[in-house]
C-alpha cells in the first residue's frame, strides 16, 4: 500500500439508479448531451428498493466520498411501491449516519424520471459540488482500501 | 417474590402443566445471575433465584426451548413480554409449547453502580421496600434501590405485561419514560462531536459478540457477519470502519424489531451504550411515522418495512438536521 | 474459472470521438478473468455481432462485456447474439460508455478514464454472473370476468368468441348493469335497452360463457395463468335450471311493498322477483330479507303456484372453486349518496331526484311507463332544473374535515344532462328547462354538436353558476342560484330538480382489489399498469381492467376498453406457456429464519412461507419455517432482499455479491 500525496483529490461518487426511471433519466441526459461531472459512476439496479444499506456502507468503505440513491418519483415506481420502501429505509439510514457524525450531505436520495435528463445532470452536478466542498470522506473510510 | 415463584414453578411442574422451567440461577457470583432451565422440583428448589440482579430477558431462550417436546414455563418481566410478542410475530416461538407467567418488576440493580459506590464482593442481596440490603465479605451495606438501578430500568418504558398466561403480582401501565433524553443530547452535538463520541465508544468494541448473542431480535439462522457471501463478513474489527460497520448494521437489522429491552448494553463488557443506537431508530420512526412499540401486539408491521404514499417525509429531512 | 471477452464499440464517432476506445480495450486486458479484448466500429451491426460470436467460440468465452450504448438500447440484441453462440444470455454485461460517458464528457482523457472504470465494473460483475434460465408456467385456458354490466359482457363475449371459456360473475340476480337502467344514449339517442338487451341475450346463449349471477368472488389465490378463485353463489331459493321465468310466483307473492332497486326505489316489487322483463338469466329470486316463509315459516305461496317446482326454501349459499388463466375486473360504478347535500333538499322532497332516477322516470319500462310524472303528486312537471357536478370536481380542504364529494370530473354528466333535456323537450315541448353548470365538457365524437342542439334548437337554458339552495315550498321547489356570467342571483320556481350526482367506484371494488393484490388510487379506482401504454392491464400480471372500475368513462369508451381487455386476455390465453422473469428473488433456505418480513413488502404476493423439514448436522431433522418465492409471480424488484435481515433472500441477476463487486470496481 502506498499513499500518493501528490495526487490531486477528486471526489468519487457512486450513484445507484433504478433501471426504469433514473437510469433512463441518465440516458436522456446523454441523449441531450447534457454534460455533468465525470466523478459520478452509475450502478444499475432494478428498483431503488434493491439498494441495500450495505452497498452504501461498502461504497464508503472502499473510498467513495458520496453516495446518491436515485429512483422513480413517489407514485411512479415500476414495481408500484418500491420507492416508498426506499424513502423510509434511506431516511432512517441517513439519520443514523448523521447521528454517528457522518456528514449527512454525503448521502442523498433523489427522484428522477426518465424524462428528466436535464434534472439528472443538475442533481449530479450539484451533488458533486457539495462533496467537493465537504472534502474527502474520512469518517467512514477503511484505510486499507485507500490505495493511490 | 422468589419463594412465590418457586412455589408456583413447583406446582406447575408437579401437576404436569409444564415439564421444564426457564428461570434464573446463581452464576459464579451472586450478581452474576444466568438464565437456566430446570427440569425437576428439586432443581428449582435448590437453584432457582429471583432477586435484583435477575435482569436477563428470558424470552430469547424460548426460541430453542419451545422447539422441544412438552411445555416450558417461563417467567417474564414486563419488558420481557414485549420481546416475547416480537418473537411470536416473527414466528420464532411455538406459543403452544410455552406457559408464560408474567411477574412484577420494579427495576433491576446495576452492579457497576454498586461498585462505583464502593460496594464490592457481594455475597447476598435483598430488596426490602425499595432499599437494597447487601451482604459483602466486608459486612452489610444498605442503599436505596433507585440509586443503583440500571439505566434501562430508570427509563422503564412499560410496567404492563403485553402477554402472559398467568400473572403473579400486579399488572402496570405503559410509562411516559425519558428514554430518548440521552439520544437528544447526542443529537444536539455538532457532527464533529458526535463523531468523536461514537468513535470513542465504538473503538472499545472487542467484538465479543455478547450483544448479538443476548439480543432477542438477533435470531438469524446465520448472522451476516458469519456469512462469507453476505458482503458484511467480519469476525473481528481491524479498524475503526469495521467497528462502526458492525454496530450500524446490527442496529439497522434490529430496527423496527428491537423492543428496547436494553440487554445489549447490560452485557457489553466494554460498557458501550449500544441502546443509544437502537433508541435513535425508535425515536426517528416514532417521530416520522407515528408511535410504534415493537412487541406491543403480536402481528404488528414494523414502520421500517412499511410505508405511506403521501405522508412519509422525504429522505432530505435528514439534511435539515435529522428527525427534529 | 471465467473467461471474459470485452468488446468496445466505437458507435461510429459517437463514442470514439471522445473515448479512446483502443485504450479502453487495452486496459481491460489486464482485468482479472479477461482473456480477450477488442474494439469495433459498430458492435451492434451484423459484422459486430459476428465478431462477438466468433470470439466466443475462438477463445472459449464464458462471459461477455460490451462497452457501448445504454443497455436499454441493445441489451436484448446482444443477449440474443451471445445465445446464438451458445452462451447463456445472462452472461452478458453492458458498460454504458455512450450515454453515461462519451455524450456527457468533453475531455478525451477524462472520458477515457471514466469509460475504463465503467468497463471494469461490468467485468467485475460478469465474472460473478451465473447462467439463468427462465421458468415456464402453464396457462389455464379459462377467463373470469367480474361484473356483468356492459363492460363485463363485452369482454366476456369477445373472449368467448375467440374460443375460450369465460365465467361471468354478477352480484345482482341479472346481468345488464347500469346500462340496462338507462333510457336512451347520447349523442345518438338510440334506446339503451335496444342495444344492451340483445347483448345480454348473446351472453346468455354463448356456449363458452357461464353466467354466475347472484354471486360474488370470495377468495383469490394463485398467479397469472393459474388463478384459483372461490366464488360464492348466494342462495336465490329458486332452482335456476328449473325456473322458466313465467312470473306466476311474482304475481301471487303477498309481499308486494318492497322497494324496487331496479327502478331506484321509485316503485315497489314483490318479495320473489325478476328484476326486469329482459333479465338474463330470466329466473326468479327470493329476497330473503322479506320472505315470510324464510323468516316466519308461513306462506309458501310461490312454491304452490310454481308449475316447474323450482322453489327451494332450504337452499344455502354455495361455494364453487375454479381455475382461471386471467381475470378481468369490470365492477363498474355507483352514484354517490346525495343526502349529505342538504342544500339540494334531496331528502326533503321526492321531486328532487338523481339523474339515474330521472332515467327511470323517462324510461318506457320504468315506474311511470315513460310518462314524466313528479314522484310527489304524479303531475307533469313544467319547469325542471338540473344541477351539475353534485359531488364532482370538489376541491377538498383537509383542514375542514373529510370531503363530501370527489376531486375528479365524473365525465358523463354534461352529456347525459343534455340528453335528458333534449328527450324531455321532445316529449313535452312546453316544458321550461334549466341547467346550472360549472363548465360544459363535451369532448367526443358528435358531443359538442349534441350539446349545442340542446341549447340552440331546444332552448334549454344553460346557466353558468352554482345553486346555493333548493327549498320545497307549496309543492314547488324554490331554486336559488347565481348566474356568474350576468353576475346576478337567479330564482326559479321549479317542479322538479335533477342532481347530476358524482359517480364513484362500486363499494365492492376495494375488497376485491385486496383479494387480487391489485393497486387502487385514493378514489378507489383501479390503477392501470401504465397510464398511457398499458391502460387496460393492472400492475398485477394476469389481472385486467374494463370499464368504470378504472375511471369515469362513457359507453363507447367502456366498450372499447372492454374489447381491449379481452384482446389482452386472448393474447395471454393463446400462449402455450408463460415465460417467467429470470431475474427473480430466491431464498437460501438454510439461512432463512422465517421472520416473514419479506412477505409483507412484496407488492405481488409472490412470497409464501412453508414448514419444511431439514436435516441437521447431527443427523436429526428439524422443521423450520422458510420463505418460498413463486418465480412466475416475482417481478424482480428486490424489495424483499433488503428487508431480509439475515441476507437469505437474494436477487438473481442483481445479487448482493454482483452489486458489491461493481461498487468495489468503481471505488478501486
Amino acid at each position: 500500500m502506498s499513499v500518493n500525496e501528490n495526487k490531486e483529490w477528486k471526489p468519487l461518487i457512486v450513484a445507484f439508479c433504478c433501471n426504469w426511471c433514473s437510469y433512463s433519466g441518465a440516458d436522456t441526459a446523454g441523449n441531450n448531451r447534457a454534460s455533468y461531472p465525470d466523478n459520478v459512476k452509475i450502478i444499475r439496479v432494478p428498483c431503488s428498493c434493491r439498494i441495500n444499506p450495505l452497498f452504501i456502507l461498502r461504497a464508503f468503505q472502499r473510498g467513495a466520498d458520496g453516495v446518491l440513491v436515485m429512483g422513480c418519483h413517489p407514485g411512479d415506481c415500476h414495481y408500484t411501491t418500491g420507492n416508498y420502501h426506499t424513502r423510509r429505509r434511506m431516511t432512517l439510514l441517513f439519520s443514523m449516519l448523521n447521528y454517528l457524525g457522518v456528514e449527512s450531505a454525503r448521502t442523498r436520495v433523489e427522484w428522477v424520471s426518465a424524462a428528466e435528463g436535464a434534472r439528472f445532470a443538475e442533481v449530479v452536478t450539484d451533488f458533486t459540488k457539495t462533496i467537493e466542498e465537504l472534502g474527502e470522506n474520512r469518517r467512514l473510510e477503511d484505510l486499507r482500501c485507500k490505495t493511490n | 417474590m422468589q419463594d412465590e415463584l418457586i412455589r408456583r414453578a413447583c406446582e406447575l411442574l408437579e401437576d404436569g402443566t409444564v415439564n421444564r422451567v426457564l428461570g434464573w440461577q446463581k452464576g459464579q457470583f451472586v450478581y452474576d445471575i444466568t438464565p437456566a432451565v430446570f427440569t425437576s422440583v428439586e432443581e428449582v428448589k435448590n437453584n432457582f433465584v429471583y432477586n435484583d440482579f435477575c435482569g436477563a430477558n428470558l424470552s430469547k431462550y424460548l426460541r430453542s426451548e419451545s422447539e422441544k417436546e412438552g411445555k416450558v414455563l417461563v417467567f417474564l418481566k414486563p419488558c420481557d413480554t414485549y420481546s416475547f410478542n416480537q418473537l411470536l410475530t416473527e414466528y420464532k416461538i411455538h406459543r403452544d409449547n410455552v406457559y408464560a407467567v408474567g411477574i412484577e418488576c420494579y427495576g433491576k440493580a446495576d452492579v457497576e453502580k454498586l461498585r462505583a459506590k464502593g460496594i464490592d464482593c457481594i455475597t447476598d442481596v435483598k430488596n426490602e421496600n425499595g432499599t437494597l440490603k447487601i451482604s459483602t465479605i466486608y459486612g452489610e451495606e444498605s442503599v436505596p434501590a433507585m440509586d443503583v438501578m440500571a439505566e434501562r430500568c430508570l427509563n422503564c418504558k412499560s410496567k404492563k405485561h403485553v402477554a402472559y398466561d398467568e400473572l403473579i403480582g400486579e399488572d402496570g401501565e405503559v410509562l411516559d419514560s425519558h428514554r430518548f433524553d440521552e439520544v437528544e443530547e447526542i443529537e444536539k452535538m455538532s457532527a464533529e462531536e458526535r463523531f468523536k463520541f461514537w468513535q470513542s465508544q465504538l473503538s472499545k468494541c472487542i467484538r465479543c459478540n455478547a450483544c448479538r448473542n443476548v439480543c432477542p431480535a438477533c435470531t438469524c439462522e446465520k448472522c451476516v457477519f458469519d456469512n462469507y457471501d453476505s458482503g458484511a463478513f467480519n469476525k473481528a474489527p481491524a479498524n475503526s470502519f469495521e467497528e462502526s460497520m458492525f454496530h450500524i448494521i446490527r442496529a439497522f437489522h434490529v430496527a423496527g424489531r428491537c423492543t428496547d429491552c436494553g440487554e445489549c448494553s447490560r452485557v457489553c463488557p466494554e460498557h458501550i451504550p449500544l441502546h443509544l443506537l437502537n433508541r435513535k431508530f425508535i425515536k426517528d420512526y416514532n417521530e416520522l411515522y407515528g408511535p410504534f412499540m415493537a412487541g406491543a401486539e403480536v402481528g404488528q408491521v414494523s414502520p421500517v418495512v412499511d410505508y405511506t404514499k403521501d405522508k412519509d417525509a422525504e429522505a432530505s429531512v435528514v439534511q435539515k438536521g435529522g428527525a427534529e | 474459472m471465467q473467461r471474459i471477452g470485452v468488446f468496445v464499440c466505437h458507435c461510429g464517432t459517437n463514442i470514439a470521438a471522445t473515448v479512446d476506445v483502443k485504450a479502453v480495450a487495452k486496459a481491460m486486458e489486464k482485468e482479472p478473468g479477461v482473456v480477450f479484448s477488442t474494439d469495433y466500429t459498430y458492435m451492434c451491426s451484423e459484422a459486430g455481432q459476428t465478431l462477438v460470436q466468433d470470439s466466443i467460440k475462438k477463445y472459449g468465452l464464458t462471459g461477455v462485456v460490451i462497452c457501448s450504448c445504454s443497455p436499454h438500447m441493445h441489451e436484448l440484441t446482444f443477449q440474443k447474439a451471445i445465445a446464438k453462440a451458445g452462451l447463456n444470455p445472462y452472461m452478458l454485461e453492458i458498460a454504458n460508455i455512450r450515454e453515461q460517458c462519451s455524450w456527457v464528457t468533453k475531455d478525451i482523457k477524462v472520458a477515457t478514464e471514466k469509460a475504463i472504470v465503467l468497463a471494469r465494473a461490468a467485468v467485475a460483475k460478469v465474472v460473478l454472473n451465473s447462467p439463468l434460465t427462465s421458468g415456464t408456467t402453464q396457462v389455464t385456458k379459462r377467463a373470469l370476468v367480474i361484473g356483468g354490466g356492459i363492460a363485463g359482457m363485452q369482454t366476456a363475449l369477445d373472449i368467448a368468441e375467440a374460443g375460450f371459456k369465460v365465467d361471468l360473475v354478477e352480484k345482482n340476480p341479472s346481468i345488464g348493469g347500469k346500462m340496462a337502467q338507462l333510457d336512451k344514449t347520447f349523442p345518438t339517442l338510440d334506446c339503451a335497452s335496444c342495444i344492451v338487451t340483445p347483448k345480454m341475450v348473446d351472453v346468455g346463449q354463448n356456449e363458452n360463457i357461464r353466467i354466475l349471477s347472484y354471486s360474488e368472488v370470495a377468495e383469490v389465490s394463485g398467479f397469472v395463468g393459474n388463478f384459483d378463485v372461490k366464488i360464492k353463489r348466494k342462495a336465490r331459493y329458486v332452482d335456476e335450471d328449473k325456473c322458466t321465468g313465467c312470473g306466476a310466483c311474482t304475481e301471487k307473492c303477498p309481499m308486494k311493498k318492497i322497494p324496487n332497486e331496479f327502478n331506484h326505489n321509485l316503485n315497489n316489487r314483490s318479495c320473489i322477483y325478476i328484476p326486469f322483463a329482459q333479465a338474463v338469466p330470466k329466473v326468479a329470486t327470493i329476497d330473503p330479507r322479506y320472505c315470510l316463509m324464510l323468516n316466519k315459516g308461513k306462506c309458501g305461496i310461490c312454491s304452490k303456484v310454481c308449475q316447474a317446482g323450482a322453489i327451494n326454501y332450504k337452499a344455502k349459499d354455495e361455494y364453487i372453486e375454479e381455475k382461471y388463466g386471467a381475470i378481468v375486473v369490470a365492477t363498474g360504478y355507483e352514484q354517490i349518496k346525495v343526502d349529505k347535500y342538504d342544500e339540494y333538499a334531496y331528502s326533503q322532497s321526492p321531486d328532487v331526484v338523481t339523474s339515474l332516477e330521472y332515467e327511470r322516470l323517462m324510461n318506457a319500462a320504468g315506474p311511470t311507463n315513460g310518462h314524466l310524472l313528479r314522484p310527489s303528486d304524479g303531475k307533469e312537471p313544467k319547469k325542471i332544473v338540473w344541477i351539475q357536478c353534485v359531488g364532482s370536481r370538489e376541491t377538498c380542504d383537509p383542514t375542514k374535515g373529510p370531503a363530501r364529494g370527489k376531486p375528479y370530473c365524473s365525465k358523463v354528466c354534461c352529456m347525459y344532462t343534455a340528453k335528458q333535456a333534449i328527450l324531455t323537450k321532445d316529449h313535452y315541448p312546453d316544458t321550461d328547462l334549466y341547467v346550472f353548470y360549472i363548465d360544459v365538457r363535451t369532448p367526443g365524437k358528435n358531443f359538442d354538436e349534441f350539446y349545442r342542439r340542446a341549447v340552440e334548437q331546444y332552448n334549454v337554458h344553460y346557466i353558468k353558476g352554482q345553486v346555493g339552495k333548493v327549498t320545497p315550498e307549496n309543492g314547488k321547489l324554490m331554486v336559488q342560484g347565481s348566474d356568474l356570467l350576468l353576475g346576478e342571483q337567479v330564482h326559479i320556481e321549479a317542479d322538479m330538480v335533477v342532481l347530476s350526482a358524482a359517480i364513484e367506484p362500486s363499494p365492492t371494488a376495494r375488497p376485491l382489489a385486496t383479494m387480487l393484490t391489485t393497486q387502487m388510487d385514493t378514489n378507489d379506482f383501479f390503477t392501470e399498469a401504465h397510464p398511457k401504454l398499458r391502460p387496460v392491464e393492472s400492475a398485477t400480471a394476469g389481472i385486467f381492467l374494463s370499464g368504470m372500475c378504472q375511471g369515469p368513462k362513457d359507453i363507447p369508451e367502456t366498450v372499447a376498453q372492454a374489447s381491449a381487455a379481452a384482446a389482452k386476455v386472448i393474447g395471454l390465453l393463446c400462449k402455450k406457456e408463460l415465460t417467467n422473469n429470470a431475474c427473480v428473488a430466491h431464498p437460501n433456505e438454510m439461512m432463512c429464519n422465517g421472520c416473514s418480513q419479506c412477505q409483507g413488502v412484496c407488492p405481488y404476493g409472490a412470497i409464501t412461507y412453508v414448514e419444511k423439514e431439514f436435516r441437521m448436522p447431527d443427523r436429526t431433522t428439524k422443521v423450520r419455517r422458510v420463505a418460498q418465492v413463486n418465480e412466475a409471480v416475482c417481478q424482480g424488484c428486490g424489495a424483499c432482499t433488503v428487508t431480509c435481515p439475515s441476507g437469505a433472500m437474494d436477487l438473481r441477476g442483481f445479487s448482493n455479491q454482483e452489486i458489491m463487486a461493481e461498487v468495489d470496481a468503481i471505488c478501486q
